[in-house]
């Protein structure tokens, strides 16, 4: 397979997530986006780290972003649990208490 | 793919007699009869039952999501029966020897919550929704321990091939790898090498003996992850009718409990490999009466199929017969009661464990 | 073709389809389920990449976590109703042009750079993709960073509860 896929894929994935992160309101679709948009980064990791020959540095490096992804996962959960206790929607536009 | 026929006609079968089992063996408990009319002794009763839940009406909610309600049983077993993919059955067959199998089969089986949260909300009834959210939770809260364990248990034989752990825990273990060595309790410093004697004395939870109380939280882990009695709160059917699986009918609902039953062997074979020594018989070598080698064959051999293959299914029935056992003599608990036994008696002591083992591991080398 | 190549279109074509389902849906529930095709559409290229481990750690965090917890999320800021729990999306065409220009740009950076020119692309690679080696390497080399990421997981842990729990304490500090 062309190493040039995989780099399209991820580009591919980045951009679904950055253009869901730019037109969705409900906060968690905006937690799916970023999720998208780490996939990609993974994919090219991983890619360019099949191909060395030394040591596995991208694997390595896309352990420490799944984890991330996890820790940043749970704790935007949370928060938008509760912003969706105290607002009584999900909706990031409407949450806009600091507009004057 | 020999594999993959063999496990898929094993698992029929085996479902058709371990439905019958349940009911007789909770017949017998209660002091009642059970199944007496089709067949004899009611044997055919199964096969009866399956008849009529293929006749029976696909029936799909009017208000139901139908994108998440009709694909939910379907994900929930395929997903329980990929776990089937690694296990090892015998010293030579079984699925795909990866060099990542238990990691694999945590990860794989980790999907049926998946299914159950589509089928939970598609349905879009109460009862649904609350028992899969229960469900949810409870097997999320009791993948904790059981992952624990499994870390334990690989922590000790040093590899996540499941083909491995169990040639490290009988008698030919010499065949694959010259040199190794078991030594009684796992302690070199006692002396007593076991390499030769085997059976029970080289199961993990004699190579390490702290693996007693392992295999005990593996086991009511797994009951909990199978959403088995006494952890049946996400089917509750004094309070939720019928859990997550409320709406189904007919075929679906059949491969929901498919997915049950086929998810208590899962675990079953899982605990006999991780813990009970997976093919290899449980009788040692005592001088020379070589018992372990006169009920285990050669690996490789006719013999080594048929006796490995014989041990394995027989310790993962009556580890299965255990949970039935269990859950038609323990009453229910309840939800908090379930959350406080996961996270604070289970997982503190699996993590204790998990030190312990590693300072076993010391012993060992 | 060879059947390994095929293998890769397959979760290439399962990773694009679900991620176009995601950009276009306007279900968040949809949206999610479809998020686990494309984690296991990803995890399948990670396999065929010859990362076995990252691949299932793939699975086990995306799918067994982070994606548990989104659908959970998502039944907790919606109730149960009749009508489904849809998300529409504004600025389609100020999103398009962003992320599509982003799209060609990057295209056009890869194609460029013509990395399959590169000299250590095209090496015989003897990569010790091994599960050991993998192991090895993460305790020895990287084991200030994996130490840290552990406490990031606890620091987590800790952060995400405290937000979502306990609310009833929380009235009575307010008061």
């Amino acid at each position: 397979m062309p190493f040039d896929y995989l780099l399209f894929l991820g580009a591919f994935l980045f951009c679904a997530g950055l253009f869901v992160v730019v037109t969705r309101k409900n906060a968690i679709m905006v937690l799916i986006g970023i999720e998208l948009m780490l996939n990609a980064a993974n994919i090219n990791l991983i890619a360019f780290s099949s191909y060395d020959p030394v040591a596995l540095q991208g694997q390595i490096f896309s352990i420490f972003i799944i984890t991330v992804a996890a820790a940043e996962a749970a704790v935007g959960l949370s928060i938008i649990v509760k912003v969706y206790q105290h607002f009584k929607t999900a909706d990031l536009d409407k949450i806009n208490e600091l507009k004057g | 793919m020999y594999a993959f026929l063999f496990f898929l006609t094993f698992f029929l079968i085996y479902m058709v007699f371990v439905v019958y089992a349940e009911r007789k063996i909770s017949a017998f408990i209660q002091d009642r009869f059970g199944p007496m009319e089709v067949g004899y002794y009611g044997i055919l009763q199964t096969i009866a039952d399956l008849l009529k839940l293929v006749q029976k009406e696909d029936i799909v909610p009017l208000a139901a999501d139908k994108k998440l309600f009709k694909p939910g049983p379907v994900i929930i077993f395929t997903s329980v029966f990929a776990g089937f993919a690694v296990l090892p059955l015998t010293s030579d067959f079984g699925g795909a020897a990866a060099d990542i199998g238990i990691f694999y089969l945590l990860a794989i089986v980790s999907l049926d919550v998946i299914g159950i949260l589509m089928s939970g909300w598609g349905s879009n009834s109460k009862y649904a929704l609350f028992g899969a959210m229960r469900s949810v939770a409870q097997i999320i809260s009791y993948e904790i321990p059981l992952g624990l364990m499994v870390v334990c248990v690989v922590m000790i034989s040093q590899t996540l091939n499941l083909q491995e752990i169990s040639y490290q825990q009988g008698i030919w273990w010499n065949t694959v790898n010259s040199g190794a060595e078991n030594y009684l309790f796992g302690i070199k410093a006692l002396g007593i090498n076991t390499t030769n004697i085997g059976g029970i004395l080289t199961w993990n939870i004699f190579r390490a003996p702290i693996f007693l109380i392992g295999f005990v939280i593996f086991f009511i882990a797994s009951l909990a992850e199978s959403n088995r009695g006494p952890f049946d709160i996400p089917e509750a059917e004094s309070e939720l009718v019928g859990g997550f699986h409320t709406e189904y009918s007919g075929l679906r609902w059949s491969f929901v409990m498919m997915g049950e039953y086929g998810m208590m062997l899962l675990v079953s074979f899982l605990a006999a490999i991780l813990f009970l020594g997976g093919w290899n018989t449980p009788l040692p070598n005592i001088g020379s009466v070589v018992l372990a080698e006169w009920t285990s064959g050669e690996p490789g051999t006719i013999a080594g199929h048929i006796w490995g293959a014989f041990w394995m299914i027989s310790k993962a029935f009556l580890l299965v017969g255990l949970q039935i056992w269990i859950r038609w003599t323990y009453p229910r608990l309840r939800l908090d009661q379930l959350m406080n036994l996961s996270w604070k008696y289970l997982t503190p002591a699996s993590i204790i464990l998990v030190l312990l083992s590693a300072i076993w591991r010391l012993f060992m080398i | 073709m060879e059947t390994s190549n095929i293998i890769f279109y397959i979760f290439g074509a399962i990773t694009v389809l679900s991620t176009l389902y995601i950009v276009l849906t306007k279900n968040i529930l949809y949206a999610a389920f479809a998020l686990i095709l494309t984690f296991i559409g990803v995890a399948g290229i990670f396999i065929f990449l010859g990362a076995e481990f990252i691949a299932v750690t793939q699975i086990l965090v995306y799918v067994g976590g982070i994606l548990i917890l989104l659908v959970f999320g998502i039944m907790l800021t919606n109730r149960l109703s009749e009508k489904k729990v849809v998300s529409p999306s504004y600025n389609k065409l100020f999103g398009f042009v962003i992320a599509g220009g982003l799209f060609v740009l990057l295209i056009k950076g890869i194609l460029q750079a013509n990395f399959s020119a590169l000299g250590w692309i095209n090496q015989e690679t003897s990569s010790p993709s091994g599960i050991r080696e993998f192991g090895m390497t993460l305790m020895t080399d990287y084991v200030l960073a994996f130490e840290i990421i552990g406490l990031l997981l606890l620091l987590a842990l800790i952060g995400a509860v405290r937000i979502a729990g306990n609310t009833r304490k929380e009235a009575e500090d307010a008061i």
